[in-house]
């Protein structure tokens, strides 16, 4: 039993999947030639395009002063305690009546873990932390009134508090640090970067955007609104343009302007899309031709449920994420899958995105997290 | 990885073989694993909940077939639930009975909605529509901007009057969209509304006065198959603030399990109208609650396998190279490039295989699967000549020294790949010459043997459909035509849950000989 066994049997069974569709193409075929009609790319036309830019242009002057100052990052963590705080947040308002209770039962064990896997912490992850409670439990003769501290023990455990979340965004030898930010479809990746750019320049740091997500309409624009606002230049390419080629113009521009970093935005891609994963491979590796990476931020949003582990793993495998951004913290999803990511793969939460705002996005802290969570 | 439901249960039932009644004991002991199962496919644990009740009272009243083991009649009963859930409100897209009919789109942010508008435009323009798409995406930077792309890209209008980024009123913009669309003569309005959280009081109002000002005819709730337990409380928010009659599961072409359509349907009763399947325009569907049910308890997903096989195979070369296959001659190593390329382009080998039913005994192994292998191997056959690729067997030992430098690999691994190719060649025209594979349009005269050969389907499900042809049945086997699966999934002893009949794509026996 060996690889190339399997391989030969993956074409056998393309073949046996060939046979069955070719005897499908009749009825189908008109279909299918419909649908590849439909996919020949349409014919861009460009004074439409520049219109729309224009009509952007002058409708940002009013409204967007060119630089705005942005709120320091120091102050965004107790905004963040705010939200998840127990007024809000069902998750530690659960807790909290479930450890009040005099006793823990069969029944307490079980709502417990309830509300542990609502918070999409995954069933293994909440087993071991029940486990975990039982048996310290157990150790202190029933002792309810240490339950809570020893959850919140055993979730700062599970969150690691002993990984470095600081952000490399400082390059080496004079060369600009590179942050390449990636992530699946519509998890805030052009936001984040947008709200990552002010909190940057917030610290004093210069800045070129990188807009290599060339697949998205409008993501450019979308892009280049929020580096005009900070004053950073955005670099960006056609349409449909190699990413890659973008990216590496960017982080080329960076030198050139001796900036302290680039920050590079890809296209959202689903983890299960080999030619995507392999094209955002070449993105790094264009991209190390010139300056290392100092920092892959992998964006995962609080809502994902079990998938975002899949997604985390098969990132990282292309990548090599460094960190991850928890966005959309602010809704009513709790983001439990951090813990689980962290486990699997031990790459740190390092940013957390807590709303529309410009400035909702703050430092990931486990104890504060938890602190949080738990109060 | 997660082990499938089938897994679970088979180490659960063990020792249950035999058994035509069982006891609350072993009822307990299987619900507590489909919980578990339902749970990491991100189904909502209230929904579980009121799942496995419903579940356990069939299951205790429930005969248990003589034919199945216990597990599996449970795992039957579990999947038609799911489908009877999932499918029971199905119904078409509802137009107005006087024009414009109007579609609002609602969700949350990066869930899909502006792709969505562009997809529903696409198709609607397609039925005879004429469509016209509504920025009333205000909020985010160059939301309109990207509409407008979309909806050039999908050959459809876009009213877009205020240019976003914060400025304009989504209203007032909805509500003037109206008077627009009937004066030139739109008849279906599609208002893509900004990206939204549940828990925001003040984008909830606003959504629901769009709603009262347009007055739509359906409200689509757009939602990302990957969410997970908070599917519950977005869907309840949305369904409390703004009302909707039906949703969208997006992103449904990642290999998230899509718990979330249980969750939602269960809790809120709405239909689930289409799915989207991709990047592209055309990526759109018609939800099949049937496909869903499989993907929650990740049993083998045929269709989808061979769906997505449709969009990255060139059907003429693999119908070509199959039946030069089967044939037994004239299948070189050219060809064997070809359906390897193509293969890789359909996603991980392993997340393939584990779509073929009965794959899943051999999950390990699939997980173990280094994917750059198929890399090495085609490399190899990349540096043979068109002559070599034809005709394997003129490799001596000079040539194959040659290959093994030009793909950077040994003469071994060379020798390896040639030698099981050959095996591969002569096991498929064996397989072809009986009959064994589907879609083979040969009356099969060992209807009789292959009937005995051929193993019953693993999977209940599959099977169990008591309106599908009994399974080895000989007059299916000789069937000459094909059913469709996709097109009348119901009917079709091919379609889920009708992988069942002698055309039964079980892998031959040869193949698992191979896979040891």
């Amino acid at each position: 039993m060996n690889t190339t066994d399997l391989i030969f049997l993956v074409i056998l069974i393309g073949i046996v999947l060939a046979l069955v569709i070719a005897s499908l193409m009749v009825v189908r075929g008109r279909r299918i030639e419909k649908q590849e009609a439909a996919k020949t790319p349409p014919v861009e036309t460009p004074a439409e395009q520049e219109s729309a830019e224009e009509q952007e242009q002058t409708e940002s002057q009013p409204q967007a002063p060119p630089l705005d100052i942005p709120e320091a990052p120091e102050g965004r963590l107790a905004r963040l305690r705010r939200k998840l705080s127990a007024a809000e947040n069902p998750f530690a308002r659960g807790l909290l009546s479930l450890l009040s209770a005099d006793k823990l039962d069969e029944e307490t064990y079980e709502d417990l873990e309830a509300t542990l896997i609502t918070a999409d912490l995954g069933v293994a992850a909440t087993t071991e932390l029940i486990d975990a409670l039982r048996t310290e439990i157990g150790i202190s003769g029933g002792d309810t009134s240490k339950a809570k501290q020893v959850l919140h023990d055993e979730l700062v455990k599970l969150g690691k508090p002993e990984l470095d979340r600081t952000l490399n965004v400082e390059g080496a030898d004079g060369k600009p640090g590179v942050v390449l930010v990636v992530g699946v479809n519509g998890t805030g990746k052009t936001t984040t970067i947008g709200k990552l750019a002010r909190v940057l320049v917030a610290e004093g740091h210069t800045l070129v955007l990188g807009a290599a997500d060339t697949f998205r309409a409008a993501a450019a624009d979308q892009l280049e609104t929020w580096g005009s606002r900070v004053g950073a230049e955005t670099v960006r390419g056609t349409e449909g343009a190699d990413p890659a080629s973008v990216a590496f113009a960017a982080v080329q521009r960076a030198i050139e302007a001796e900036v302290d970093t680039a920050l590079i935005d890809t296209a959202g891609r689903l983890h299960t899309k080999t030619g995507l994963m392999d094209e955002l491979g070449k993105v790094k590796r264009v991209i190390e031709k010139q300056a290392p990476i100092t920092e892959v931020l992998l964006v995962l949003d609080a809502t994902t449920g079990q998938n975002g582990l899949i997604q985390a793993k098969v990132f990282a495998e292309v990548v090599d994420v460094t960190g991850i951004v928890l966005t959309k913290l602010d809704g009513s999803a709790k983001g439990g899958i951090v813990f689980s990511v962290q486990q699997e793969l031990g790459v740190p939460v390092k940013l957390v995105g807590l709303g529309e705002g410009p400035d909702d996005l703050a430092p990931f802290d486990v104890e504060e997290f938890v602190d949080a969570l738990l109060s | 990885m997660f082990d499938n439901l089938q897994q679970r249960l088979t180490g659960a039932f063990k020792n249950l073989r035999g058994k035509t009644r069982l006891s609350e004991h072993d009822i307990n002991l299987t619900l507590k694993e489909i919980r578990v199962a339902l749970l990491e496919a991100d189904v909502n644990l209230e929904v579980v909940k009121a799942f496995i009740h419903r579940v356990r009272e069939r299951a205790t009243s429930a005969e248990i077939n003589q034919a199945l083991n216990a597990g599996q009649q449970i795992v039957k009963i579990v999947y038609d639930e799911l489908v009877a859930v999932l499918g029971g409100e199905q119904r078409p897209l509802r137009f107005a009975k006087n024009p414009p009919t109007v579609i609002m789109l609602a969700g949350l942010q990066g869930s899909g909605k502006t792709t969505l508008a562009g997809k529903l435009g696409k198709w609607l323009k397609e039925q005879g529509h004429s469509p016209l798409l509504v920025a009333a995406d205000l909020q985010r930077p160059n939301a309109v901007n990207q509409l407008q792309v979309v909806g050039e890209r999908a050959g459809v209008h876009v009213y877009a009057p205020q240019p976003g980024n914060g400025v304009g009123d989504p209203v007032q913009v909805s509500r003037d969209s109206l008077g627009f669309a009937t004066s030139k003569l739109y008849d279906v309005v599609i208002v893509d509304t900004a990206g939204r959280l549940g828990v925001d009081q003040e984008l909830m109002k606003q959504a629901a006065d769009i709603r009262d000002a347009v007055h739509p005819t359906e409200v689509l709730f757009v939602v990302d198959a990957m969410i997970g337990q908070d599917a519950v409380n977005t869907a309840r928010a949305f369904e409390d603030g703004v009302g909707f009659d039906g949703v969208v599961l997006s992103k449904l072409d990642g290999d998230a399990r899509g718990g979330a359509a249980l969750s939602i349907v269960g809790v809120t009763g709405k239909p689930i109208l289409f799915a989207s399947v991709g990047e592209g325009l055309d990526d759109f569907e018609v939800f099949h609650p049937d496909r869903m049910a499989s993907r929650i308890l990740d049993m083998g997903d045929l269709l989808t396998l061979i769906e997505q096989a449709q969009r990255t195979f060139d059907m003429k070369q693999s119908a070509e190279a199959a039946k030069k296959l089967l044939a037994g001659d004239g299948f070189g190593l050219d060809e064997f490039l070809t359906q390897m390329q193509a293969m890789r382009k359909m996603g991980p080998m392993s997340k393939l295989l584990g779509m073929m039913p009965g794959a899943a005994q051999y999950k390990d192994q699939l997980e173990a699967i280094d994917e750059r292998d198929i890399d090495r191997q085609m490399a190899i056959i990349q540096s043979m000549t068109p002559i070599e690729r034809a005709n394997p067997k003129i490799l001596d030992g000079s040539r194959r020294a040659r290959i093994a430098k030009g793909a950077g690999t040994t003469v071994s691994a060379v020798n390896t790949l040639v030698n099981r190719f050959e095996e591969a060649r002569k096991m498929m025209a064996r397989a072809g010459a009986s009959g064994a594979l589907p879609g083979m349009r040969r009356q099969v005269k060992q209807a009789k043997k292959k009937a005995k050969t051929h193993k019953v389907s693993g999977n209940p499900a599959k099977r169990g459909n008591p309106a599908a042809p009994k399974a080895d049945a000989p007059e299916i086997v000789s069937t000459p035509d094909i059913s469709l699966p996709g097109l009348t999934p119901k009917q079709s002893p091919f379609g889920m849950p009708g992988i069942s009949g002698g055309q039964n794509i079980e892998l031959p026996d040869e193949v698992k000989k191979l896979l040891g």
